[in-house]
């Protein structure tokens, strides 16, 4: 592999058997104490606290802050297959909107006739479109439990077949990630188009309800954030999980050396597909809690722009560390919110540097970054910004 | 004659007699300069249209359409819809216009073409018609474009009569047939009154229009075809046994025909494509290709060429008008030489850092096309900017079989191909194609060697991008110019280098020219969005099973 001598990540060590939470590292460990204590006390602080506290959070920012965490699902998925298995794919934007799609057509069942046509069977668009019966794929979304299954079943079944195509005749790198962005741009032709019965250009949106409570309502907006925290919390811990088991050994392995893991007798394909159909199920997941709380999903978020921005969050973050990737998209999206209000000529100017300056300086992104500032900070001012600007040896060519 | 001439405001009374000498001979001299030899004819018959009785005027009109000139078909219209004057004066005739205020009259003047204005309509008269010479005046009216000077304007006229209900057409088609010399106008006068006569009592006639019409196959002959085998009332159109057999078989001509040409202008427009997406990729085709570096900002390197083509526009417009035609000429080097010089600062200032790391270096030029776009946005403003098309690329050939080839899409095949060929003769017969080859067959032994490595690098990337430029100033011809121009073609253009096989300019070729034609033949069946849809899947499921792409590299030189 190409990847191979330029890899930053260092294999970790395989300790002795100790318990979870021991073996984790420092920035994994934070992760997951802030991201379920924030599953509890953000909620509690936007209900409880009155509004004139300052650590009373309003709800406009609760759902700023649930769609950053869905940002940070998203970025942990694709961690998973680049930092670890050394996948890169520009496409996971896709497997993202395709949970937020089926998410929005359950919440689109259940406008029910309170739609601009009061047609209780179809969705207004198709109503528009003057579509007499409801396509057969929209069956079954009327059930939340079906939906839910949805979610993780539709992204898990394409990247199944597209993986099980893909891995199975040594597709790898550059292209890999060239053919992933072409399937990204083939489903954002096919859902703008009318005729595929998924809204269209406009996509899916005047949610009313979920489960039966007004999903504009604060506690249904508490919920969610909640809910995406503890799904972040979930993720961190299976994504962890496997890569920490004997799996994600082999993952790394094949990472770092593609033909010496298949010469010793891995059936590389199979871990690289279990990998991603598990990071494109997450993917899902963090794309049907995005709906709901932007109360809106619509083709764009198939375009190959926004997969390869998820990538540089997990750039940003630090690759090959799941926690950074986190960080990342938690950092990226919160300057990206600021810039765009404040000075929104400068932003794709920032984003683009933040693309060139990170793969130029900071190949390990935040994560490989702060850990070295501490060590360096004996060696004063100077010793912390040679830290920082020093590129790692292996990056020679 | 000259007096009769109301070239605006001839001194006539009370002045002196050199002065109108003077005039006259003036005015006659511009006048036998602008319409030559002619202009007496019709100018000295036009004043017979306003005298004796309405016979006389249909026989004034008649020997005004028998001079020929094309200035007669005006007068005639106006004459038949009332709206013809003549100057109490003088008796010279006006021809007028809706729309005057009430008392007042809009005039020009038939023989100069040039306009009077609004006039005072007590010194003018208008000239009266009835229901006779309206009817003359209106067969006057369509004959004279069948005997007009202007071949064109004849076929036109002849064309415009296919399948008419008048059959009072077909002995005005039959005499103009006669004195026609032009065969194209003739054979369009033929086809016209096959059209006609197709209706006509006699069986004989049918089957002589059939055949006739047969040796036009296109839609318009179908559709008349077909409307002559439609039953009514369980009797068809057509009561001859013997003429229905020869249009069903003249039918399933004609629709073999039309399916072939079809074809062909799918081929074309697929060629047309393909032309556009070799212009697109094939920039790509060498930073990718030859140099393995993965350049997202690739688009944004033919944004720039379309917008230098913008900015010279521009500035020949505001300083040297007179260069305007040649302000694509101009353009060429110009964005060559921006987009080379902006892809060289990026390969010394960011690439060369990351060789070896293709999919740092994807991120990192991605990072460069959101900076360029922005740049341009900032500049010229987010919206498009109009680049225009100079005048020889400008128009289309029009086929008889609806196949249109407009000549900035015929320009750009063959922009094409030259851009190609000089791309070749770049990298087999200069020193510095040796260089970039040596350098991409074995670095280290280029180097060995002593072959600045580092300098050909940037070169190779220079020209690539360069030539991203040249495509971009095309591409500004059939495209909106906006800063997101790039986008649209960067995941084709990889698509194009990817399927056609990396580092080999013949599979690019392969793959610009196959990708543009299988698009362009699906078009008709699953639509221009799902055609695209089914062409991306295509290549998906191709590139698993070649992933390699089309012509794959063999040898050592694929796992470098």
């Amino acid at each position: 592999m190409t990847e191979t001598s330029s890899s930053p990540v260092p294999a970790s060590t395989l300790g002795t058997p100790r318990s979870f939470v021991a073996r984790m590292d420092t920035g994994g460990r934070i992760l997951l104490v802030l991201s379920i204590a924030a599953a509890f006390l953000v909620p509690m602080s936007n209900a409880w606290l009155p509004a004139s506290s300052a650590f009373q959070i309003p709800t406009w920012v609760l759902s700023l802050l649930g769609k950053y965490l869905c940002y940070a699902l998203l970025a942990l998925a694709l961690d998973l297959v680049w930092g670890f298995c050394g996948i890169l794919s520009l496409g996971h934007g896709a497997f993202f909107a395709l949970g937020g799609y089926a998410m929005g057509m359950y919440l689109m069942r259940q406008i029910g006739t309170r739609g601009v046509y009061g047609n209780a069977e179809l969705p207004d668009f198709m109503v528009f479109l003057n579509w007499k019966e409801l396509p057969w794929y929209w069956y079954g979304f009327e059930h939340f439990w079906f939906a839910m299954l949805m979610v993780l079943l539709v992204p898990g079944v394409l990247a199944l077949v597209f993986g099980w195509f893909a891995f199975r005749s040594r597709v790898t790198g550059v292209y890999l990630s060239i053919i992933t962005q072409a399937l990204t741009y083939a489903l954002l032709l096919a859902f703008f188009r009318n005729d595929m019965g998924f809204g269209g250009n406009n996509g899916l949106t005047d949610f009313k309800d979920i489960i039966g409570f007004d999903i504009q309502s604060d506690g249904v907006r508490r919920t969610l954030f909640a809910s995406s925290a503890l799904s972040l919390a979930l993720g961190y811990v299976i994504c962890r999980l496997l890569v920490t088991s004997k799996f994600g050994r082999v993952l790394v392995s094949i990472r770092d050396a593609e033909s010496r893991a298949r010469f010793l007798g891995y059936r590389v394909e199979h871990y690289k597909l279990l990998a991603f159909v598990v990071s494109a199920m997450m993917a899902g997941l963090a794309g049907a809690l995005y709906v709901p709380q932007v109360g809106i999903i619509n083709p764009s978020e198939f375009s190959p722009a926004n997969s390869i921005e998820a990538v540089i969050w997990v750039a940003v973050g630090g690759r090959g560390t799941l926690y950074g990737a986190a960080l990342g998209a938690l950092v990226v999206n919160f300057a990206k919110s600021w810039f765009t209000g404040a000075l929104p000529e400068v932003w794709l100017y920032l984003l683009g540097a933040l693309f060139i300056c990170t793969t130029l300086f900071l190949p390990r992104g935040i994560a490989g970054v702060v850990p070295r500032l501490f060590k360096r900070f004996d060696g004063g001012l100077v010793g912390l910004i040679s830290g920082l600007w020093r590129r790692p040896k292996e990056d020679a060519r | 004659m000259r007096l009769t001439s109301p070239r605006g405001g001839v001194p006539r009374h009370g002045r002196r007699f050199l002065v109108i000498l003077a005039v006259l001979f003036f005015q006659a001299a511009l006048l036998l300069t602008a319409h030559p030899s002619r202009a007496d004819e019709f100018s000295d018959g036009l004043p017979a249209l306003a005298k004796g009785s309405y016979d006389d005027k249909i026989a004034a009109a008649s020997a005004l359409v028998a001079t020929g000139d094309d200035r007669a078909g005006d007068v005639v219209k106006a004459f038949s819809a009332g709206n013809l004057y003549v100057r109490k004066s003088d008796g010279a005739i006006f021809v007028g216009r809706d729309g005057a205020p009430s008392g007042q009259a809009l005039l020009t003047d038939p023989v100069s073409g040039q306009d009077l204005g609004a006039v005072s309509e007590s010194d003018y008269e208008k000239i009266r018609v009835n229901n006779k010479v309206r009817r003359a005046l209106d067969e006057l009216a369509g004959g004279l474009a069948l005997l007009g000077k202007d071949p064109a304007k004849r076929k036109a006229a002849a064309a415009g009569l296919f399948g008419t209900s008048d059959a009072s057409q077909a002995g005005r088609l039959t005499t103009a047939l006669e004195k026609e010399k032009d065969k194209g106008v003739a054979a369009a006068m033929r086809r016209s009154l096959a059209s006609i006569n197709i209706g006509d009592p006699d069986p004989a006639k049918r089957l002589a229009a059939v055949k006739e019409l047969a040796n036009s196959p296109d839609q318009q002959v179908r559709a008349l075809l077909l409307s002559r085998l439609v039953e009514t009332n369980g009797k068809p159109a057509e009561p001859d046994e013997e003429v229905r057999t020869l249009i069903d078989s003249t039918l399933s001509h004609i629709n073999l025909t039309l399916q072939l040409w079809n074809i062909v202008g799918s081929l074309y427009q697929g060629l047309s494509l393909g032309a556009v997406l070799l212009l697109a990729a094939i920039g790509l085709a060498v930073t990718f290709g030859v140099m393995g570096v993965i350049n997202m900002a690739h688009g944004e390197m033919i944004m720039l060429g379309a917008y230098s083509t913008f900015v010279v526009q521009q500035v020949i417009a505001a300083h040297a008008p007179w260069l305007f035609q040649w302000s694509l000429a101009i353009a060429l080097p110009t964005a060559f030489l921006v987009s080379a010089i902006v892809g060289i600062v990026i390969e010394r200032g960011i690439i060369r850092f990351l060789y070896g790391r293709p999919l740092e270096t994807l991120l990192a030029t991605w990072g460069v096309s959101l900076v360029l776009q922005q740049a341009v946005r900032s500049l010229f403003g987010p919206s498009n900017r109009a680049v225009v098309t100079p005048d020889f690329m400008q128009g289309a050939i029009e086929t008889s079989v609806g196949i249109t080839l407009t000549y900035n899409r015929l320009y750009i095949i063959a922009f094409a191909v030259v851009v190609l060929a000089a791309l070749f003769m770049v990298l087999q017969r200069t020193p510095l194609g040796l260089q970039m080859r040596a350098v991409t067959q074995n670095r280290r032994m280029a180097a060995a060697m002593g072959i600045p490595t580092a300098r050909v690098d940037a070169f190779t990337f220079g020209l690539g991008s360069g030539i991203a430029g040249l495509a971009g100033v095309a591409l500004s011809q059939i495209d909106n110019v906006s800063p997101n121009l790039g986008q649209g073609y960067i995941v084709d253009s990889f698509m194009v280098v990817v399927f056609g096989g990396v580092g080999n300019l013949w599979g690019t070729v392969a793959g610009a020219l196959s990708l543009g034609i299988v698009n362009k033949l699906l078009e008709p069946f699953a639509g221009a969005v799902l055609g695209k849809i089914l062409v991306l899947v295509a290549i998906i499921l191709f590139i698993q099973k070649r992933p390699r792409g089309l012509f794959a590299l063999k040898g050592r030189s694929v796992e470098a």
